[in-house]
């Protein structure tokens, strides 16, 4: 659902290169963000919000599962330590509006939760930990329109990785980071891995695809 | 999972899963769109050799939820009744391209011979007296929405075990889950097999009944009896049916569940229908969302 398995299946897409994958095996991931600098970045995008929508007042943050809610939370509390009034926080689960669902068993679903405020004639900002093929932002819009009609949507990212297969652009961005399609981007949070992290590492084998 | 045949084929995380993702289906009830472009161009056959308005229903919305395309095909007034075979029709059906076939036939084994003629997926709908898997699991789902756990959970059955699939799904589905259960039935009623499942067996409905948690009622299936199961429909009411005085000795959070369609006044009295602890229409509301799910475990993937 995050980065890692996005970049598995691109990982199969390209050529397999036999002397590459040989020597890709030692090396280590390598720190890109640690958590100091997620932080600085999550309290800049957050002002960066409160800039763009003149302090909004009818923000609703919706990340999108798994890193993307932990994310999300952290940038509404941001945004009313600094503003004062609640900012409603919840999650939107994808899964089901993805366009590559064939092309693996089914999927666990992610929670969707819609604060009670709704979506309808508000400011939805979708919020991801990586940005790479676009595709998960497009399933996210279109399970936004089912949900309701939002004045306007804008996206959040921590990490853009590029390799972008559709005509996305996100509105705030923590950190651009260009990469190879033989990479991955693996964000950790300590909501859910014990510490704030964004790590790049070789990109790893599909099971089932041997490394010669 | 390829199938679903059998609750027994359901290991622990494999129910889990269904019940989670049926949790979070059923929002999908609350909205003002209540569909989703999950099994978008799969076509799911409704397969009904006996009638079962409830049931048929319950899928094909579930199916449409997910904006698959439904074809239903009864028995009746089709090629069945001019004398074509199951494997004939399982056959036909593979030929036109149907990804899923929900069945429902009288013959108890109908679903696993089906599995192997066809190269979708199968989903039981009811075979025989066998077993009703879709039915365990939105009655599960509906007593861990009630009462928040699963584990340790006591449970009575009530009344025709005999003839129900929906008991022996519910039993084997229930254990797996860490409930304990108690078939209550006339002696006359309980299966010869009964030892093997994994399962008390009383005789004795007030012996029971204060110290369960969930009361599910079985319908008396009049259809299916072809001997004489009890004296009289009055004698069944007297010892098995579930009447105020009854209700009011159950513990104060216990709920009353039925599979439906209830036969009132002797299953149940209209009084205990119509309480509040009992779960009838929440168990088809949730059928809704608990086929949604085993329907995008099943095709939603490769």
């Amino acid at each position: 659902m995050c980065a890692q398995s996005r970049a598995e299946s691109d990982a199969g897409a390209s050529p397999p290169d036999s002397a590459e994958s040989a020597e890709r095996v030692p090396v280590p991931a390598r720190t890109v963000l640690d958590g100091p600098e997620i932080q600085r970045a999550l309290t800049r995008i957050a002002h960066e919000i409160l800039e763009r929508t003149k302090g909004g007042s009818d923000i609703t943050l919706l990340g999108i599962p798994s890193r993307g809610v932990p994310l999300a939370r952290r940038l509404a509390e941001r945004l009313e330590r600094v503003e004062g009034g609640a900012v409603p926080c919840g999650s939107l689960d994808i899964t089901m509006y993805r366009d590559d669902l064939r092309l693996a068993p089914a999927r666990a679903l992610g929670r969707t939760e819609i604060p009670p405020e709704g979506v309808d004639g508000r400011l939805v900002v979708l919020v991801d930990d990586v940005l790479f093929s676009g595709r998960t932002v497009r399933a996210a819009l279109d399970a936004l329109n089912d949900i309701g009609r939002p004045r306007a949507v804008q996206l959040a990212i921590l990490v853009d990785r590029g390799h972008r297969e559709l005509p996305v652009r996100a509105d705030y961005v923590g950190k651009n980071l260009p990469t190879s399609l033989r990479e991955t981007v693996t964000v950790q949070l300590a909501e859910s891995d014990g510490a704030d992290a964004v790590l790049l590492g070789p990109a790893k084998p599909r099971p089932g695809e041997e490394e010669g | 999972m390829r199938h679903l045949l059998s609750t027994g084929d359901l290991s622990r995380d494999e129910a889990l899963l269904v019940l989670d993702t049926a949790a979070e289906l059923a929002q999908v009830s609350g909205r003002s769109v209540k569909k989703l472009p999950t099994l978008r161009g799969r076509t799911v056959v409704n397969l009904f050799y006996e009638d079962s308005t409830r049931t048929r229903t319950s899928f094909e919305l579930a199916a449409k939820r997910l904006s698959a395309d439904v074809v239903n095909f009864s028995a009746k007034g089709s090629s069945v009744s001019k004398g074509e075979s199951l494997k004939d029709t399982a056959l036909t059906l593979q030929a036109m391209g149907a990804d899923g076939v929900v069945v429902r036939h009288s013959a108890s084994g109908a679903a696993h011979r089906l599995a192997e003629w066809v190269d979708g997926a199968v989903l039981n709908a009811g075979d025989g007296t066998h077993e009703h898997p879709t039915q365990a699991l939105l009655d599960v789902f509906t007593m861990r929405e009630r009462l928040g756990r699963l584990d340790g959970l006591r449970v009575a059955i009530v009344g025709d075990v005999l003839h129900s699939r929906v008991a022996r799904s519910n039993v084997l589905l229930l254990h797996t889950l860490g409930a304990e259960v108690t078939l209550v039935a006339p002696p006359t009623l309980v299966p010869v097999s009964v030892h093997t499942w994994p399962c008390a067996v009383s005789y004795d409905l007030d012996a029971v009944l204060p110290k369960s948690d969930v009361v599910m009622l079985l319908r008396v299936q009049a259809e299916r009896m072809h001997d004489a199961f009890f004296p009289t429909a009055r004698e069944y009411s007297r010892r098995y049916g579930l009447d105020r005085e009854r209700f009011a000795r159950m513990q104060d959070d216990a709920i009353v569940m039925h599979p439906g369609p209830m036969v009132r006044g002797m299953e149940i009295s209209a009084e205990v229908a119509d309480s509040a602890r009992t779960t009838v229409n929440e168990q088809v509301a949730n059928g809704v969302s608990v086929r949604m799910a085993v329907l995008y475990l099943l095709l939603g993937g490769s």
